[in-house]
C-alpha cells in the first residue's frame, strides 16, 4: 500500500511538534507584486505625503486661514505675491488672507469628499452587489431594476437640487454624493458575484450547510474585495471632480470653508488682475492628488489581477 | 441491512435557454439524469462510471441537494429528502458529504486551510471552543497526511494532492456517514492518484463510511467500489456487483469502456481485439430515441430506435439496459 508511508508517519509526528507556519495570503502576494511597479510607489508616495500635508500642513502656516492681513488687503496684486519673508507661503487671496492655509484646508475638504463618498460606495454597493448577485432569481431583478432607475436620474441636477431647497451644507453634499456613489460599484460587484457563485467552494459550502447569508460574507465577499478596492481608488478623483465641479459653479461648500474646487473658481474669476498664485496653486495640489490616486488605482489593478498584464 | 440510502426512479431535468431567445419561449428540457435507482447499505461503496457529460456529478448534486430533483425519490434512512422539514434536512447535510473533481476550485482561495477545514464543524456545532477545533482541525490534518503546521497556510501553497486532502479533511470532520466522491482524482498526476485512492479505501474503511465513487474511468473505480452503476447520457445502462460487471460485463457499453482500458502487457494489448467506441456523445438536449447508446453501440439493431429499453433484472443485483445483452468473457482479463 502506498500511504500511509512509514517516512510521511515520521515526518508527521516530527512535524506535530514544531511551530506553526505562517501563510502567504493572496493580499501579501499583491503587496509584494505592487511594490515592485515604480509608477504606483511614487504614486502612493506622493498620495501620502499629500494627505499629510493636508492634516498637518496647518502647524507650518504663520497665518490661519481666517485672519485677514490687512495691511496688505487693499493692493494684492502688488504686494500679496508669494513670499516667505511675510509667511505667505502661496500668497493672499482676493480677501487677504493666507492662501497657504487656505490651500491645506481646501485639500483635506475635497479628499474627505472623495474618501466618505468612496466608503459609501464601498460598504453599500458590495453588499447590495453580493447579495442581488447571490441569491439571484426575483430578488435580483428587484434590486438590480431599481439601480437602474436610480441611474437614470440626472444625479448632478438631483445633487444641486438637494444642495438649493436644503441649504448649501458639507452635510448636504456627502449626502448627494453617497447616494449616487454605490450604484456603479454595486453593478460592478453584482456581475463578480455571478462568477464567484458558480465555483466549487461556493457549492461546498452549500452542500455543508453554510447559511446563505454566512456564504455571502465569508466566501462571496473576501474573493470581491480585490475589484473593490480598485474600484473604489479610482472612485475618489471622480468624486473630487464632481465636487469640484458643484464649487465651480458656486453650489459646493460654503465659505469659511472651502475645497480644493472653490479655490479653483475663485482664482480662475481673479486671474485677470494678475494674482495668477491664486489659481496656480490650488490647482497643482487638485491635479497631483488626482494623478496621484489614478496611480495607485492603477497600480492596485495590477497587482490585485495579475491575469490581467 | 436496511440502506442507508436509497435511490428510486431519479430525474434531474435543467431548463435550458437558448442566448438571445424571447422570455415567453418556453425554455428545452435537458435530463441530465433519467431514472437512476439503486440502493447503498452502510459501509459500502458505490463506484458510478460514465463518460464526461453523462450526468455523473448531477446525480451527485441531487443526492447532497445542490440540485432539485424533478422525478423520483432520495430516501436517506428511510425518509424522502423532499419530505423533509429544515432541521432533519440539516442533519443530512452533516451526515453526507462531497469531495470534489477540481482541488483548489474547492477550495476558498481567501481561507487558510484550518478555516477551510473547520467550516463543517463551526457551521453545525457553533458552540465548540476555539481550541477544541483546532485540535480537531489539527488532528485531522495529520491523519490525511497533511503537516499540522501548515494550518494557516492558504490553498495555492499546496500541490493538487495536498489539496485533495485538505478536501477530504473538511469532508470528514463532522464524522459523516456518506462520502460523495466525484472524480477525486482525476484532477490529480498518476503517481498521486494511488496515494489518494489508497487513502480514501483506508479512511473508508476504519471509519464505517458509505460512499459513492464516481470516475469516468473504470479501472480506478473497481479498485474501490463493492458494485458499479454505468451511466450514458444520464440513463443507466448496466449496473451490478463490481466483480461481475468488470469480468461479465452484458451491456455493450460496458464492454466498450472495459476495452478501452489498456492492458499493462504490450503484446497482449496488441493481440486484444477490441470494440472501441466511435463517435461523439449526442447532444443531451436532444438525446437519440429509444436506446440512448445506439448511434454508437456495435450491436445496434433497428428496433433499438424503437423504445427506450426496459431494464433487464439478470439476477443478484446485475440489472442491464439492453435486450441485446450477452456476457463477454473474453475481456474479462483486460482489466
Ligand atoms: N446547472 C446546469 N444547467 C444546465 N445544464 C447542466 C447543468 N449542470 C449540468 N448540466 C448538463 O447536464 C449534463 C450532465 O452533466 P454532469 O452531471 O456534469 O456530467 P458528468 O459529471 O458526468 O461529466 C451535461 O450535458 C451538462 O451540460
Ligand atoms: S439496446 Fe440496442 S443500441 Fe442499445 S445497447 Fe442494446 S444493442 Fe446497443
Ligand atoms: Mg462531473
Amino acid at each position: 500500500m502506498v500511504y500511509p508511508d512509514k517516512a510521511v508517519m515520521e515526518g508527521v509526528a516530527q512535524a506535530t511538534g514544531m511551530a506553526e507556519v505562517k501563510g502567504r495570503s493572496l493580499w501579501s502576494d499583491a503587496v509584494t507584486r505592487y511594490s515592485r511597479n515604480r509608477a504606483a510607489v511614487i504614486g502612493l508616495v506622493v498620495l501620502i505625503a499629500i494627505i499629510l500635508f493636508s492634516l498637518f500642513g496647518g502647524f507650518f502656516a504663520a497665518w490661519s486661514n481666517e485672519e485677514i492681513d490687512w495691511g496688505r488687503m487693499g493692493n494684492i496684486a502688488a504686494t500679496g505675491a508669494p513670499s516667505f519673508e511675510n509667511g505667505h507661503y502661496f500668497g493672499l487671496d482676493d480677501l487677504g488672507r493666507d492662501m497657504y492655509a487656505r490651500t491645506v484646508q481646501g485639500t483635506r475638504i475635497s479628499i474627505l469628499v472623495g474618501l466618505v463618498g468612496s466608503f459609501v460606495a464601498v460598504v453599500v454597493g458590495t453588499l447590495y452587489g453580493a447579495v442581488s448577485g447571490y441569491f439571484g432569481g426575483r430578488t435580483d431583478q428587484i434590486m438590480m431594476r431599481t439601480v437602474d432607475i436610480l441611474m437614470s436620474i440626472p444625479f448632478m441636477f438631483v445633487l444641486i437640487l438637494l444642495l438649493v431647497i436644503f441649504g448649501r451644507s458639507i452635510g448636504m453634499l456627502f449626502v448627494g454624493i453617497g447616494l449616487i456613489s454605490w450604484l456603479d460599484m454595486s453593478r460592478i460587484v453584482r456581475g463578480q458575484t455571478l462568477t464567484i457563485k458558480n465555483k466549487e467552494f461556493v457549492e461546498a459550502a452549500i452542500a455543508t450547510g453554510v447559511k446563505p447569508m454566512r456564504i455571502v460574507l465569508r466566501h462571496i465577499v473576501p474573493n470581491l474585495l480585490g475589484i473593490v478596492v480598485v474600484y473604489a481608488t479610482l472612485l475618489i478623483p471622480g468624486l473630487i471632480i464632481t465636487e469640484s465641479f458643484i464649487s465651480f459653479l458656486g453650489l459646493g461648500v460654503q465659505e469659511p470653508s472651502t475645497s480644493l474646487g472653490a479655490l479653483i473658481s475663485k482664482g480662475a474669476s481673479q486671474m485677470q488682475y494678475g494674482v495668477i498664485w491664486q489659481l496656480g496653486f490650488p490647482l497643482f495640489f487638485f491635479l497631483v492628488t488626482l494623478f496621484a490616486f489614478f496611480f495607485v488605482g492603477d497600480g492596485l489593478r495590477d497587482a490585485l489581477d495579475p491575469k490581467d498584464r | 441491512m436496511s440502506p442507508i440510502l436509497s435511490v428510486q426512479d431519479l430525474q434531474v431535468t435543467f431548463d435550458v435557454r437558448r442566448p438571445g431567445s424571447w422570455p415567453w419561449t418556453p425554455p428545452r428540457k435537458l435530463h441530465a439524469v433519467g431514472s437512476v435507482s439503486f440502493d447503498l447499505a452502510p459501509g459500502e461503496c458505490l463506484g458510478v462510471v460514465g463518460e464526461s457529460g453523462s450526468g455523473k456529478s448531477t446525480l451527485a448534486r441531487a443526492i447532497v441537494g445542490t440540485v432539485p430533483s424533478s422525478g423520483g425519490k432520495i430516501l436517506w434512512e428511510g425518509q424522502d429528502l423532499a419530505a423533509m422539514d429544515s432541521t432533519k434536512r440539516r442533519t443530512h447535510r452533516r451526515d453526507v458529504q462531497m469531495i470534489f473533481q477540481d482541488p483548489l476550485a474547492a477550495l476558498n482561495p481567501r481561507m487558510p486551510v484550518g478555516e477551510i477545514i473547520a467550516e463543517p464543524l463551526i457551521t453545525h456545532e457553533p458552540n465548540t471552543p476555539r481550541a477544541e477545533v483546532k485540535k480537531r482541525v489539527a488532528a485531522l490534518m495529520e491523519r490525511v497526511g497533511l503537516l499540522p503546521n501548515l494550518i494557516n497556510r492558504y490553498p495555492h501553497e499546496f500541490s493538487g494532492g495536498q489539496c485533495q486532502r485538505i478536501g477530504i479533511a473538511r469532508a470528514l470532520i463532522l464524522k459523516p456517514k456518506l462520502v460523495i466522491c466525484d472524480e477525486p482524482v482525476s484532477a490529480l498526476d498518476v503517481s498521486v492518484q494511488a496515494q489518494v485512492v489508497n487513502l480514501l479505501m483506508e479512511l473508508q474503511r476504519d471509519m464505517g463510511l458509505s460512499m459513492i465513487f464516481i470516475a469516468h474511468d473504470l479501472s480506478v473505480v473497481k479498485h474501490i467500489s463493492d458494485k458499479i452503476v454505468v451511466m450514458y447520457l444520464g440513463r443507466v445502462m448496466e449496473q451490478a456487483d463490481a466483480r461481475a460487471l468488470t469480468t461479465v460485463p452484458e451491456h455493450p457499453y460496458t464492454q466498450a469502456l472495459i476495452s478501452s482500458v489498456p492492458i499493462p502487457d504490450p503484446r497482449r494489448e496488441k493481440a486484444r481485439k477490441r470494440p472501441v467506441l466511435e463517435g461523439e456523445l449526442p447532444s443531451p438536449l436532444s438525446p437519440p430515441s429509444g436506446c440512448v447508446f445506439r448511434t454508437r453501440c456495435p450491436k445496434a439493431q433497428p428496433s433499438c430506435a424503437g423504445d427506450r429499453p426496459a431494464m433487464i433484472d439478470l439476477g443478484s443485483g446485475h440489472r442491464v439496459a439492453c435486450p441485446y445483452h450477452e456476457a463477454q468473457q473474453v475481456l474479462a482479463a483486460a482489466i
